[in-house]
C-alpha cells in the first residue's frame, strides 16, 4: 500500500505547529498503524529529518500511551481499540490519512503527536484511592463477599486505560468518562464506600480546576472509547455527587 | 570463599523470615522524615515500594520514563497472580508453593527467599482486595481461582485477561494516596542515566528529563531499581517498547553484581511473527492452556497443505491431529510450565509440522473447551436436550467471559475469528529471571542499592511458573523491601540530606553528558533500529531456544563487532535538548549491546541445560534437559571488569535443605 499522510509536527508547547505532507510505500495490511509510522520515521531518519514523535509503549492496548486523532477520530476509524491496535488493512492503497495529537486544552501539545495528559495523574491524586495502608495486615480477602454483578461492574469501570480518547472525541473537551469510570469502581465496592463522598466531590473538583470541558451527554466518549466504557458510569458518578453534595 | 553473602537468616525455614523481621535494626517513625530513599521503575514492584516507604514515613521519589507510573509494563500482565490460599481446599499450602516454584525453576533459585515469597502470597491478595482491586468472584461473591502452568492447584487470582492492569492500578491508587500526601514526588518521563556513589554507597542517580533533554541530579539515602527485564535485548519480545536494561546495566557498571543473565523465558502462546518490519510480540495468557488443547497436524502432507493454504485446520479429522503435549507429558499435558511447552513446539516446527506460512506456529484450539462449557451451561439452564449449535452458542459465551478481551485482540491483530477456528501460536521472548545480584534484603553487591521485581534474579530460578511475576513485584515492593531496607538505613539516620554539590555528582553528570555527545558524534550511517533489529536476530538465533557452545562463541564475537560499528556508525537525528526518542532508543540498545555479550557468555559457561536454558549438548535421550547438580548448582554472578567478555564470575552456592533435588519431569 501507498499512501499519502498528513501530519501535525509542532517543535514544542510555545510552537504553532501545522500539517506536513509525507508520502509512505510498502505498507501491509498486518501492521499496525504504528508500525507503518515506524516505517515512515526510518525513511525521515534516512534522510536526516527529525523523526515524528509520537506516545506509545506496550503496542498491546493496554498501556494508554498510544493516542492520535487519525482522520478525526480518536485511534482511528476502527471500534475499540487503542491506535497501537489499529491495522492498516482498515485503509486502502492510495487513501490519505490525517494525523493530529488529541486536542484539547488540558493536553497541552509537548511535541508533534506527544501531549501532557498529567491532568488526568491530578484527578486520581484528589482521590482515585481507598485510604488503606499497605501493611497487609487487612482482612482476609474472602472475608466480605461481594455479590458478582457488582464486582463485575466494578472491573469494567476498572479497565479504563487512561488514554484520553473521551476527551478528544468530546466537543467540550470533558473528562467525565474517565472520572466516573474511577469514582464508579470504587462506589461499586464496599471498601469504597466510606470514602464516597469525599472522593467523587475532590476528583469532581480537580477535574473541574484541571479544565476539562462539562457533559452535554452527546456519548461520543463511550463510542470511541477504546476499552467501551459505559455512559452509565456518568450517570453513577452524577447520582454519587449529587448525594455527596446533599450530605454535605 | 565467595565475596557474596547471601545474609540467609538461621533457623527453620518456615522460621526465618518472622525471625528476620523480629531482629533487623528499624528506624524509628520520626527519623524515617529525615530519610530519602529513590525508586526508579514504578511497575508493581516499584510502584508498591514507592507507596510503602512514603506510608512508613520516607521522603520518597519515583522516576519513571512513561508519562505516568500507571503505564509500567506490569501492566500488560494478563492470567494471574499466584497465592497459597487454599480457597479451593485442594490441598494447597505456604510448602506447596514454595515447592512448585523451586521445582518450576529446575532449582536454580534460592530457597530462602522463595519460601519468603509463598509466605507472603496470601497477605497480597488480602491487601489488593482492601485496595478495591476487582477480582474475578463467583456467584456467591467469593473469589474465583484458576490454573496455571506446572502445578496441579488452581490458585491463580484473575481478573479477566487483565490481572495486571488491576493491580498496577492497585499499587498506582496507593502511590496516589501517598502523591496527595505529599510523601512521594513522582518524576514521569524522566529516564535514569546512571548511578551515583558516595564513599562506596548508591547515594543518588542521574537522570534525564526526557521532554526538556536536561540531566538531573537526584540524591538519596538509598536507590531502589524496579526497573524490569531486559527481554528486549532479543528486539521482538512481549516487552514494552521502552523496556530496556539501562538502570540495572548503569548500576552493574558501578560495582552491582549480574546473576544469570542467561536465564530468559521464552513463552510457549504468543501471535506468531507475521511480518519483517514487525515492532513487538504480543502474549496471549497462559490461561489459555487450561481451555485451549495445542496441535499440529500428525501427517507432514497436512501440514504442507496448510501451510500452502489449500487446508483449513477445521478440516483435519480428530485422528489426524497430535496433541503432542498431551502425548509427552500425560501427567499436566497443555499445562506443562513454559519452557518445557516452548521447547515442543519448537521441536515439531523444527520437524516440519509449523502450520503457518512460515511454518513457525501451532495450534491453539478451543472447540472441546466450546463444547464441554456449552453442555454444562445448557444443563445447568435447564435444557437437557440441547442441539449442537446450542451447545456452540453457549459455549462462545461462557469462554467469552473468561477470555473475552484475549480473544478480541487476537482476532484485531491476525483477522481470524478464534471462536471459529484455532489460534495459531508460538514461542516468544517474555521474561527475564536473570538480573542483578541481590541478599536476603534485596540489597545489591552495591551498598545502599537494592533490586526488585524482575529487575532481580531471586525467586524464579531457570524458569518462571505462570502467575508468579505479579506475585514477585507485589511481595517485593509491599511487603519484603520497606522493611529490609530499614536495618541499612537505621545506620543513616543522622547522616542528614545528601548534597549533590559534590565531585561525584559532577562526574557522574559530566560522563553521562560525554555519552549522550558520543551518540550524536558517529558517523550517521545507520539509525538505531538497524542495530537493535541485528542484535536481536543474534540473540534470537544464537541465545534463544536452544543453544551450543559453537553459536554463542560467535554469538559474543558478533555482538562486538556490532557494537564497535554502532559506536562508530550510528545515526542519532535531532538535539539532545529536547524530546527525542531516537537518542532514548540509542542510549538503551547500546546497553543492551554490552548486556547482549554477557549473555552469551554465560549461557556459554554454564554447561548443562536448566530451565529456560537449553544446551544442545546437554539433553536426555528423549530430548529432555539434563541437569548438572554436581558442578552448576550455583547462581552466576558477574562482576564488570570492563569489555563484557573480561566479566569475572562469582558463584553463590544453592544449599536444597528442604526440598530433595530431582529430575524435573512433568510426565
Amino acid at each position: 500500500m501507498k499512501l499519502k499522510l498528513k501530519i501535525w509536527r509542532q517543535e514544542d508547547a510555545k510552537d504553532k505547529g501545522g500539517f506536513q505532507d509525507f508520502n509512505v510505500d510498502g505498507i501491509d495490511g498486518d501492521m499496525s498503524f504504528l508500525e507503518m509510522l515506524d516505517v515512515l520515521n526510518n525513511d525521515l531518519v534516512n534522510e536526516g529529518i527529525d523523526p515524528i514523535e509520537f506516545d506509545h509503549d506496550c503496542r498491546e492496548g493496554i498501556c494508554g500511551s498510544c493516542s492520535l486523532q487519525i482522520n478525526g477520530e480518536p485511534h482511528g476509524p476502527d471500534r475499540r481499540v487503542t491506535t497501537c491496535q489499529l491495522h492498516m488493512r482498515k485503509f486502502k492503497d492510495g487513501d490519505e490519512i490525517v494525523i493530529e495529537p488529541f486536542r484539547a486544552t488540558a493536553f497541552p501539545v509537548i511535541k508533534d503527536l506527544v501531549i501532557d495528559r498529567s491532568a488526568f495523574d491530578r484527578i486520581q491524586h484528589a482521590g482515585g484511592y481507598i485510604s488503606v495502608n499497605t501493611s497487609g495486615n487487612t482482612q482476609d480477602a474472602n472475608a466480605t463477599p461481594i455479590e458478582k454483578d457488582h464486582a463485575d461492574d466494578a472491573f469494567y469501570a476498572a479497565t479504563c486505560i487512561g488514554c484520553g480518547a473521551c476527551v478528544a472525541a468530546c466537543k467540550n473537551a470533558s473528562a467525565m468518562l474517565f472520572t466516573s469510570a474511577k469514582v464508579s469502581q470504587f462506589a461499586l465496592l464496599p471498601q469504597g464506600e466510606v470514602e464516597a463522598h469525599e472522593r467523587v466531590l475532590n476528583m469532581v473538583h480537580q477535574m473541574d480546576k484541571e479544565g476539562f470541558g462539562n457533559c452535554t451527554n452527546t456519548g461520543a466518549c463511550e463510542i470511541e472509547c477504546p476499552k467501551g466504557i459505559s455512559l452509565e458510569n456518568i450517570a453513577r458518578m452524577n447520582r454519587e455527587y449529587l448525594s455527596a453534595s446533599v450530605a454535605g | 570463599m565467595s565475596i557474596l553473602e547471601s545474609k540467609i537468616p538461621e533457623g527453620p525455614i518456615e522460621k526465618k523470615w518472622t525471625k528476620h523481621k523480629n531482629t533487623i535494626n528499624l528506624v524509628n517513625p520520626a527519623n524515617k522524615r529525615n530519610i530519602d530513599v529513590i525508586v526508579v521503575g514504578t511497575g508493581l514492584a516499584g510502584g508498591s515500594a514507592a507507596a510503602t516507604l512514603a506510608e512508613l514515613g520516607y521522603n520518597v521519589k519515583t522516576f519513571c520514563f512513561q508519562d505516568s507510573p500507571r503505564r509500567a509494563h506490569s501492566i500488560a500482565a494478563q492470567g494471574g497472580i499466584n497465592a497459597s490460599k487454599n480457597y479451593q481446599g485442594d490441598g494447597d499450602s505456604d510448602y506447596r508453593l514454595f515447592y512448585d516454584t523451586v521445582k518450576g525453576g529446575d532449582y536454580r533459585s534460592r530457597e530462602a527467599n522463595v519460601y519468603r515469597l509463598a509466605e507472603v502470597s496470601s497477605n497480597i491478595i488480602d491487601q489488593c482486595v482492601a485496595q478495591g482491586v476487582p477480582f474475578a468472584r463467583e456467584y456467591g461473591g467469593l473469589l474465583d481461582n484458576r490454573s496455571f502452568g506446572g502445578v496441579l492447584v488452581s490458585r491463580t487470582f484473575y481478573a479477566k485477561g487483565q490481572t495486571g492492569q488491576q493491580l498496577l492500578l492497585g499499587a498506582y491508587s496507593a502511590m496516589n494516596r501517598q502523591i496527595n500526601r505529599g510523601k512521594i514526588q513522582s518524576y514521569n518521563r524522566h529516564e535514569m542515566m546512571d548511578l551515583v556513589l558516595v564513599d562506596g554507597k548508591a547515594r543518588g542517580i542521574i537522570a534525564r528529563n526526557l521532554i526538556t533533554g536536561e540531566i538531573e541530579r537526584h540524591s538519596a539515602h538509598a536507590v531502589v531499581l524496579a526497573t524490569g527485564g531486559y527481554g528486549n535485548v532479543f528486539y521482538l519480545s512481549t516487552n514494552a517498547m521502552g523496556s530496556n536494561v539501562m538502570a540495572a546495566w548503569r548500576a552493574h557498571k558501578k560495582g552491582a553484581f549480574f546473576a544469570n543473565p542467561c536465564f530468559t523465558q521464552i513463552h510457549p502462546t504468543c501471535i506468531p511473527v507475521s511480518g519483517d518490519l514487525q515492532s513487538k510480540l504480543t502474549l496471549m495468557s497462559e490461561s489459555l492452556r487450561n481451555d485451549g488443547r495445542i496441535w499440529v497436524p500428525k501427517h507432514k502432507k497436512d501440514a504442507e497443505a496448510i501451510r500452502e493454504g489449500n487446508l483449513k485446520p477445521t478440516e483435519i479429522a480428530e485422528e489426524d491431529r497430535d496433541y503432542y503435549l498431551e502425548r509427552r507429558y500425560p501427567a499436566f499435558g497443555n499445562l506443562v510450565p513454559r519452557d518445557v511447552a516452548s521447547r515442543a513446539a519448537k521441536e515439531r516446527c523444527d520437524e516440519g509440522y509449523g502450520v503457518n506460512k512460515a511454518g513457525q506456529a501451532v495450534y491453539l484450539d478451543f472447540k472441546a473447551a466450546i463444547e464441554r462449557y456449552g453442555k454444562e451451561k445448557a444443563f445447568t439452564s435447564g435444557h437437557k436436550n440441547p442441539s449442537q449449535e446450542e451447545i456452540i452458542r453457549l459455549g462462545e459465551e461462557v469462554v467469552e467471559t473468561k477470555y473475552g478481551n484475549l480473544f478480541q485482540m487476537y482476532e484485531k491483530i491476525t483477522d481470524q475469528n478464534p471462536y471459529k477456528t484455532p489460534m495459531m501460536i508460538f514461542p516468544a521472548v517474555h521474561y527475564t529471571m536473570g538480573g542483578l545480584w541481590v541478599d536476603y534484603n534485596l540489597m545489591t553487591t552495591i551498598p545502599g542499592c537494592y533490586a526488585a521485581g524482575e529487575a532481580n534474579f531471586s525467586d524464579h530460578g531457570a524458569n518462571r511458573l505462570g502467575a508468579s511475576a505479579l506475585m514477585q513485584g507485589l511481595a517485593d515492593g509491599y511487603f519484603v523491601l520497606p522493611y529490609t531496607i530499614g536495618d541499612y538505613l537505621a545506620n543513616d539516620i543522622s547522616t542528614g540530606a545528601i548534597s549533590t554539590e559534590t565531585e561525584e555528582f559532577e562526574i557522574a553528570e559530566q560522563q553521562v553528558k560525554e555519552r549522550v555527545e558520543k551518540l550524536f558524534k558517529a558517523n550517521g550511517k545507520n539509525p538505531v533500529d538497524y542495530y537493535h533489529k541485528k542484535l536481536g536476530k543474534i540473540m534470537w538465533d544464537k541465545c534463544g531456544m536452544s543453544r551450543n557452545a559453537k553459536e554463542l562463541k560467535e554469538a559474543m564475537e558478533e555482538i562486538k563487532a556490532l557494537r564497535e560499528d554502532f559506536w562508530a556508525n550510528v545515526k542519532v537525528t535531532g538535539k539532545a535538548e529536547t524530546k527525542n526518542t531516537e537518542l532514548e532508543k540509542a542510549g538503551r540498545v547500546a546497553d543492551f549491546l554490552e548486556l547482549g555479550e554477557l549473555f552469551a557468555k554465560d549461557a556459554l559457561e554454564r554447561n548443562e541445560s536448566c530451565g529456560g536454558h537449553f544446551r544442545e549438548e546437554y539433553q536426555t535421550e528423549d530430548g529432555e534437559a539434563l541437569r548438572d547438580d554436581e558442578n552448576f548448582k550455583f547462581v552466576s554472578a558477574w562482576e564488570y571488569k570492563g569489555e563484557p567478555s573480561e566479566a569475572q564470575l562469582h558463584k553463590e552456592e544453592l544449599v536444597f535443605e528442604n526440598i530433595e533435588l530431582k529430575t524435573r519431569s512433568y510426565k
